[in-house]
This record gives structure tokens, C-alpha cells and sequence, in this order.
């Protein structure tokens, strides 16, 4: 059996009080506040390294303005093309070095386990990012229901190739090897900070931004954080991820957020902060590791990060 | 077709080449009055893409107009390339100034790092430079002054249209239908040409 013990959370992690009364204020006046009060009640809060001028992105810009090549390459497109996907009966296949494999019912998956609210910033690689309150469930948790073994040095995952309802997996010119492969060394994964997505704004995770659930390791680029998962594989061997394997001199295994190493075709030394005014971007610098490098550079000590991007 | 002359074949062209413009002018009064209503999360980004487009489609619409007027034998269609090709400047030109002042907003550091590390934004220039010199040299003083080497400079087209179309495809991250579709149309075009000058050299050798 499981016990869940409360993670370690060191006090940067902690919401400062200006936040968390904007947050109340935005809370306030969203439509959620009736379901938030009763989600968020049961469950702990946090808001990992979040500063002063962090403000949480609107809902309707999370929600209808991303990417999700699956329903295709516009950031209009998973929002008007996502209403397609079923996620109900929803199977997860684990496989690979652990002790309990096989088909499992989402719903089993997650028994028991309670979403926490997680106010993250997300940067994507394409230099824009946003703040959202996720509502996950530690990945840790997830993972250790299926008991992997000491072979176990890194985690797979994939998303659902149903071209019937992916509209993108149907793309005669994508170059994309369907399904969506992501991966993470061990440690990552079970990093307090890395969560199992299964909800935003308190209210069930839309299809466009992943459902029934997605990854949300919020100090890599948005890439990483796969969504609508059907695999999980433990293996000895690094996986390679899907962009790495289209472009890997542009997208790396780690992802780490690094403003010093730059994308081949443009810089990571700023972001766009959505949402931004028709005469100014709102450029804000991108910090280390998205700003979570206090609690997560010790899983890097002694890596050249130019090299392992 | 015949019934169009020189004078309505430019109306009618300034009518439907100043049609994205003027919708551009409608969405900007909308997103003025309602942040983020028309122009999307990213107003900036959303500006630059859509006169950065409508400048390639504008650009490739200049480089069909010869083998146009040539396969339908109508010659006001070659007194009106000029036009177009300036309704191509006019659109790059708000796209390059929109680069300049919403995106990195006049900060020149930033502007010659893009220009030394990012091939695409190379690209885009060399082919802005292009446009640039045949639109400076497009009136008919200039025509008269540099005489053949104004031919020669306006093969500029050739480069303009070709480092537009990889402007396009080196920024994207996957290849998609409107980047294939521009890819076509150019490689269209090229081979066209090609024939067409490999045909007349045959004729002219045959001639001889």
C-alpha cells in the first residue's frame, strides 16, 4: 500500500501574501470560485517560487491559445479541434522495468489520489510563457503505485494516436513520428514539483490542454509536459523525446529553461508574458530553470547544461 | 477579359491588394477598444505573422506576373507589375517596421543578434534588401537611368521571392500545409522560368 506522506516544502516555495490575495481576487471574480472552494479546501496550495509580478493568465488564454500539434500547428487549433477526442474509457498501458505492469482504468490510477492546486509559471520553448493554477497530483505518487525496479533510471510516456480524432496525427506534411513521446530521468520525476495534471482553474482539464491528464514539470520548457497519456515506461535506457528526434541540434533530452543557452533559431534570454498589448510584448527575462532553480539545479550539480540542453 | 484595360486592370488590382490592409485597420480599432478581442493574446506577434504573410503572398503574386502575361498573351498585365510589386514592399515594409518597433522594439542590440545568429531572420532581410532596391529604382527615371542593368537588378524578384518562401519555412518548428503551399508555388514558378528559357535558347539556336 501507498502512504503518502506531505512533501518537504521549502519556505521559497511558499506563496507570498501579495500573491496569494491576487489570487484571491482573481478567484473572486472567475466563474470557478463556486467549484474552487470545494476543490481546493481539501487540498494544499502551492505556488512554487511565484514573484511579485506574476499574475495568473487568464483562464480563457490558457484554455484557447496553446500548442497541441495532435489537433494541429496553430494555437487556435487544439480549442476548436479538441472537442473530438473521447477520454472516456480512458486505459493507461505500464510497461518496462516495474514490478506492477499491464492495462490499468485511469480512473484506478488516480484512486485515492488528491489533486493539489499548483500555481506555475510555463514557459514555452518558443519564448512566451503564462502563469496557471494546475490542479495535479504529484507524479511521484503516481509512479510509485507501480512499484519500479532499481532498473528503473528513467520514465516514458506517450500520448494517444488516434488519428479518427487527432486531426494533426492526420497531417500530410508534418514531419512528427506519432505518438508524442516525452521522458524523464527518474529523479526528475519524482521531484516534489513534478505533477500529474488533471485540472485547471478548478475545474476538469479541458481536452486542449490534455486531458484526462498531462505532465507539468514546470522548469522545463513546455514540451516536456506531454499531454492526453496512454504510456508509461520504465526503462534502464534514456528515452529520445519527439522533438528530439525531429530537430535533436534544437531540442535536447532535458529541456531545462536556460536563458543562457539559446534555440539555434531564436533566444531564450526573454519571454513574452501572455497576455501582451498590441505595442508592447511584455518581455520579461527568463530566469534559470524557469525561476525553480533553488529547488531543482542540485539535480543537474556537475552538468555542462550547453551540452545537455 | 479583353474589356480590361491598363487603367481598370490597376483599379481593380489596388482594390484587391489593399483589401488585407484595410481588414488589418478593423482588427486594430477592434483590439484598441478591447485588449486582446481581434488580434489575440499576442496582438505583436498576430501583426507581424499577418503582414509577414500577406507580404510573401503579395511577393509570389509579383513573381507570377510575367509568365502570366506571357502564357495569356496579355500585355497591360506587365504595366501592372510594378504595382504589385509595390503592394509587396508596402506589406514587407509594415512587417519589417512592426519587427522593429512592437517586437524588439528599437532595441538594435537585439536587432543585429537576430541578424548574425538566427539564419531565418538573415533570410528575411536579404530578401527585404531585394525589395528594397527594386522598389527604389521601380520608377521609370531610374528605368531610364540604369538602362540594362536595371534588367539585372530586377532579377532581384528571383531572390526576394525565394529568400521570403525559406524566411517561412526556417522559422517554423514543423512543416505545415501554407508552408508547402508557398514552397510550391515558388518551385512552380522557377521551373517555369526554367523551361521557358531553355525552350527560347533551343528556338534561338535552331534559328541560327
Amino acid at each position: 500500500m501507498l502512504i503518502r506522506k506531505p512533501a518537504d516544502i521549502p519556505t521559497s516555495e511558499i506563496t507570498p501574501e501579495t500573491v496569494y490575495q491576487q489570487r484571491r481576487t482573481f478567484m473572486g471574480q472567475s466563474a470557478a470560485l463556486i467549484a474552487g472552494v470545494g476543490l481546493t479546501a481539501a487540498s494544499s496550495r502551492v505556488s512554487a517560487g511565484l514573484q511579485e509580478d506574476d499574475e495568473i493568465t487568464p483562464e480563457q488564454i490558457v484554455t484557447q491559445y496553446n500548442n497541441f500539434y495532435e489537433f494541429g500547428t496553430d494555437k487556435s487549433d487544439p480549442y476548436a479541434n479538441a472537442g473530438a477526442l473521447t477520454t472516456d474509457p480512458w486505459t493507461v498501458s505500464v510497461s518496462g522495468a516495474a514490478k506492477k505492469t499491464g492495462d490499468f482504468a485511469f480512473e484506478d490510477v488516480i484512486k485515492g489520489l488528491t489533486p493539489e492546486e499548483r500555481i506555475y509559471r510555463f514557459r514555452c520553448v518558443e519564448a512566451w510563457s503564462m502563469v496557471v493554477p494546475w490542479m495535479g497530483i504529484p507524479l511521484k505518487s503516481i509512479l510509485q503505485q507501480f512499484e519500479p525496479t532499481g532498473d528503473a533510471k528513467y520514465v516514458a510516456f506517450k500520448t494517444l494516436y488516434r488519428p479518427e480524432e487527432m486531426v494533426g496525427q492526420r497531417s500530410f506534411f508534418s514531419s512528427i513520428d506519432w505518438p508524442y513521446v516525452e521522458g524523464l530521468r527518474m529523479d526528475e520525476a519524482y521531484h516534489p514539483l513534478s505533477i500529474m495534471v488533471t485540472g485547471l482553474y478548478g475545474k476538469e482539464l479541458p481536452n486542449q490542454n490534455g486531458a484526462p491528464w498531462r505532465l507539468m514539470v514546470p522548469w522545463k520548457y513546455g514540451f516536456k509536459s506531454i499531454k492526453s497519456i496512454v504510456s508509461i515506461h520504465f526503462s534502464e535506457r534514456q528515452p529520445v523525446n519527439t522533438w528530439q528526434a525531429l530537430a535533436a541540434h534544437e531540442y535536447g533530452f532535458y529541456a531545462n529553461v536556460n536563458p543562457a543557452v539559446d534555440h539555434p533559431r531564436w533566444s531564450q534570454a526573454s519571454e513574452r508574458r501572455l497576455p501582451s498589448s498590441i505595442f508592447n510584448p511584455n518581455r520579461r527575462p527568463t530566469l534559470p530553470f524557469n525561476g525553480y532553480a533553488d529547488e531543482v539545479a542540485e539535480l543537474y550539480r556537475g552538468m555542462d547544461l550547453r551540452k545537455f540542453y | 477579359m479583353r474589356a480590361l484595360n491598363v487603367r481598370r486592370l490597376k483599379a481593380l488590382l489596388w482594390a484587391i491588394l489593399s483589401a488585407p490592409l484595410l481588414w488589418l485597420l478593423v482588427l486594430i480599432s477592434q483590439e484598441l477598444r478591447q485588449p486582446n478581442s481581434a488580434l489575440g493574446p499576442e496582438p505583436s506577434e498576430a501583426l507581424l505573422h499577418y503582414l509577414g504573410e500577406w507580404a510573401l503572398v503579395m511577393l509570389l503574386l509579383a513573381f507570377a506576373v510575367s509568365p502570366l502575361r506571357r502564357r495569356l498573351h496579355w500585355p497591360p498585365l506587365g504595366q501592372a507589375r510594378r504595382l504589385v510589386g509595390l503592394f509587396a514592399f508596402t506589406y514587407a515594409t509594415l512587417h519589417v517596421l512592426t519587427y522593429l518597433g512592437l517586437y524588439v522594439q528599437f532595441q538594435l542590440a537585439e536587432v543585429i543578434d537576430d541578424f548574425v545568429h538566427r539564419p531565418y531572420i538573415t533570410a528575411g532581410m536579404v530578401a527585404f534588401g531585394a525589395l528594397l532596391l527594386m522598389a527604389i529604382t521601380s520608377t521609370q527615371g531610374w528605368r531610364r537611368r540604369l538602362k540594362r542593368r536595371w534588367q539585372q537588378l530586377h532579377r532581384g524578384i528571383y531572390v526576394a521571392a525565394a529568400f521570403a518562401v525559406i524566411h517561412l519555412l526556417w522559422l517554423r518548428k514543423d512543416n505545415t500545409l501554407d508552408s508547402a503551399l508557398y514552397l510550391s508555388v515558388l518551385i512552380f514558378l522557377l521551373v517555369e522560368r526554367a523551361v521557358f528559357y531553355w525552350q527560347q535558347r533551343q528556338s534561338r539556336e535552331l534559328g541560327s
